[in-house]
């Protein structure tokens, strides 16, 4: 079997006396769309934030394309590919699109001053590839005349400019409009016709169905199960799983599709 | 002009920063701060004139401004920036003092005017660090720590002079000072060229350096800039390190003026200073500013003076005119924007 993207081995991570996540492994593969699940408390944003560098874990490995990853921090991880799009997006909304795409990370010449046409340039070409087809918009337009869906255009298109192989998205679809939703799914559309990856969180049942290969389901910092979407058949049937998982700590025998975790992703 | 975009066809409606606007109209747009400033400084400028042609009408009065202002335009525009960056300082005036102190001091001991001015700027730049340290690290507030700096400073200088101003009237002869507050054209002062090439620097700095870049970004919301890897520590004891070098070198030129230090050297531009930023049009909630309106804010704070006296009101009307102009010109920068959140 060909080696995973990136992948947690075993990886535990307490805040005290509470395992926030437990003996998880969690894998993701090229061009894969994983939709990680789970109520609140979950562990799921733990989970990607030590995906992401910015928790160790207390046990465990990470490995990335195969080989094991030591020092792991956020810097690492950006140099990995591994870019997270967080649930407060991080932008500056009184600045323009350009400013906010390469916030922290300037085109810019020793001097420190700023290459503001290729900055410009590569605001222009990430709207275009992310499907910012309007021509309403420049990357001159201040973040805050954009809708919801389109301020996340621009937390994604930013983690697309570091070219990064694989993307978490956070919630990306909290407090969207039903087009603005749309619009955050040809994004991730757009990312996994280029053969990158994408973790993808979310409450709403019915919008990680519809876009996610698989289904990684988190239940009090443990994988209490995942299945593909062919296995799972529906999304209403996935509804239930969650339901049932959520009253009993594990996945009901009589559950279609859902298979409790094998050993090693 | 800042309502939500609603792309519903390729040929939408036009909303602000649009493509489909004319170069000049995005000019216009950009700069709307700026150039409201300057609206500002001109209307008072033809109002000032008209009350009293003979005043304004004389170079002479232009001279005078053009020696005094540059002081102000060395405080206005780090000010800029701190502002922009989300914090405030008010100890630049004691700042301002003490560097000044500093450069006739040294001057008076003898040292090399040239040097006399590094050792201003330095000791501008540590007290800038100083303030900077208190608010970032020991968390406090901008505001409060930095008045309470500009009272123990000034208490520093007044307990160092013991009231006694200092009098350096041999720097009148030196190069220094004709390279500084010469007049390499007749009737300008040199004093000008210096703080517009300042005046320039900043510009490049705010608009097109990574560190006036950071500054927006970390006025605008430090959260979401420390989320994307800036050090928004260290960016806001550079910006008040930066206002501690302006005021260094405000207070270097406002000694060249009339070759005396005085204990209260500063004081008066508190006032000046902070008022001419808002009225060029930064406004106060950061992340957005205007280094030309800045300096173009300070302009008008330092005519108005002249002007008051110039159309024969007494002095007494100056304090009424400053207020005036400092609340009309924030009601017309009104127009230009509100706070995004």
């Amino acid at each position: 079997m060909a080696e995973h993207l990136v992948e947690l081995r075993n990886v535990t991570k307490s805040y005290g006396s509470v395992n926030a996540v437990e003996n998880v492994s969690f894998y993701v593969d090229k061009a894969e769309v994983v939709g990680l699940i789970g109520d609140n408390g979950a562990g799921k944003s733990t989970l990607i934030k030590i995906l992401s560098g910015v928790h160790a874990p207390d046990s465990g490995d990470i490995y990335i394309r195969g080989q094991k990853a030591t020092g792991w921090n956020a810097a690492k991880s950006r140099e990995a590919g591994i870019e997270t799009v967080y649930q407060d997006r991080a932008l500056v909304v009184n600045q323009t699109i350009v400013r906010n795409i390469f916030m922290g990370r300037e085109v810019r010449n020793p001097l420190g001053f700023l290459n503001m046409r290729k900055q410009r340039e590569e605001a222009e070409r990430l709207m275009r590839d992310i499907g910012f087809t309007s021509k309403v918009f420049s990357p001159n337009s201040l973040v805050a005349t954009l809708s919801g869906g389109e301020r996340q255009g621009v937390a994604i298109a930013r983690a697309l400019y570091n070219d990064a192989d694989l993307i978490v998205l956070d919630e990306p679809t909290t407090a969207l409009s039903l087009t603005e939703t749309q619009k955050v799914f040809s994004f991730v559309e757009a990312v996994r016709r280029k053969g990158r990856s994408i973790v993808f969180i979310d409450h709403n049942i019915y919008h990680v169905y519809d876009i996610a290969d698989r289904f990684v389901i988190l239940d009090r910092g443990r994988v209490v199960a995942e299945a593909t979407k062919a296995e799972v058949g529906s999304a209403e049937a996935l509804i239930e799983d969650m339901r049932s998982i959520a009253r009993m700590g594990h996945v009901a025998t009589e559950t279609t599709g859902l298979h409790s975790p094998s050993a090693a992703g | 002009m800042a309502s939500e975009t609603q792309a519903q066809s390729p040929a939408a409606v036009v909303s602000s920063g649009s493509i489909q606007r004319s170069p000049l109209r995005m000019f216009l747009y950009d700069n709307r701060r700026a150039l409201s400033a300057l609206a500002i400084l001109i209307v008072l400028l033809a109002l000032f004139t008209l009350a009293n042609p003979a005043v304004f009408g004389n170079p002479v009065t232009y001279r005078s401004i053009l020696t005094t202002l540059p002081v102000s335009i060395f405080l206005a525009v780090p000010l800029v920036f701190i502002v922009t960056g989300g914090e405030i300082d008010l100890a630049f005036p004691s700042t301002m003092g003490f560097a000044a102190w500093m450069f006739a001091l040294a001057f008076d001991a003898g040292w090399d005017p040239f040097l006399a001015l590094a050792a201003a700027v330095i000791i501008g730049l540590i007290l800038g660090t100083i303030n900077g340290v208190l608010v970032v690290y020991a968390n406090l507030s901008s505001l409060v720590a930095t008045l309470g700096m500009n009272f123990l400073l000034r208490g520093l200088i007044n307990i160092g002079a013991q009231g006694y101003s200092l009098a350096i009237p041999d720097l009148r002869n030196t190069f220094f000072h004709s390279l500084f507050a010469g007049r390499a054209i007749e009737m300008i002062p040199n004093q000008i060229y210096w703080a517009l090439l300042f005046t320039l620097l900043g510009w490049f700095l705010y608009n097109r350096h990574v560190f006036g870049s950071r500054v927006h970004c970390v006025g605008d919301n430090p959260d979401s800039s420390a989320e994307m890897g800036i050090n928004v520590k260290r960016t806001r004891v550079m910006l008040f390190m930066f206002v501690g070098v302006g005021a260094a070198l405000a207070g270097v030129f406002s000694v060249l003026i009339n070759f005396v230090w005085w204990p209260t050297t500063g004081d008066g531009f508190l006032l000046p200073g902070l008022a001419g930023i808002f009225v060029g049009g930064t406004p106060s909630w950061g992340g957005v500013g205007t280094v030309v309106g800045g300096v173009l804010g300070a302009t008008i704070v330092s005519i108005i003076e002249t002007g008051v006296i110039a159309a024969g009101l007494t002095g007494f009307y100056t304090q009424f005119f400053y207020g005036l102009v400092i609340i009309l010109s924030l009601i017309g920068h009104r127009f230009n924007g509100r706070r995004y959140r």
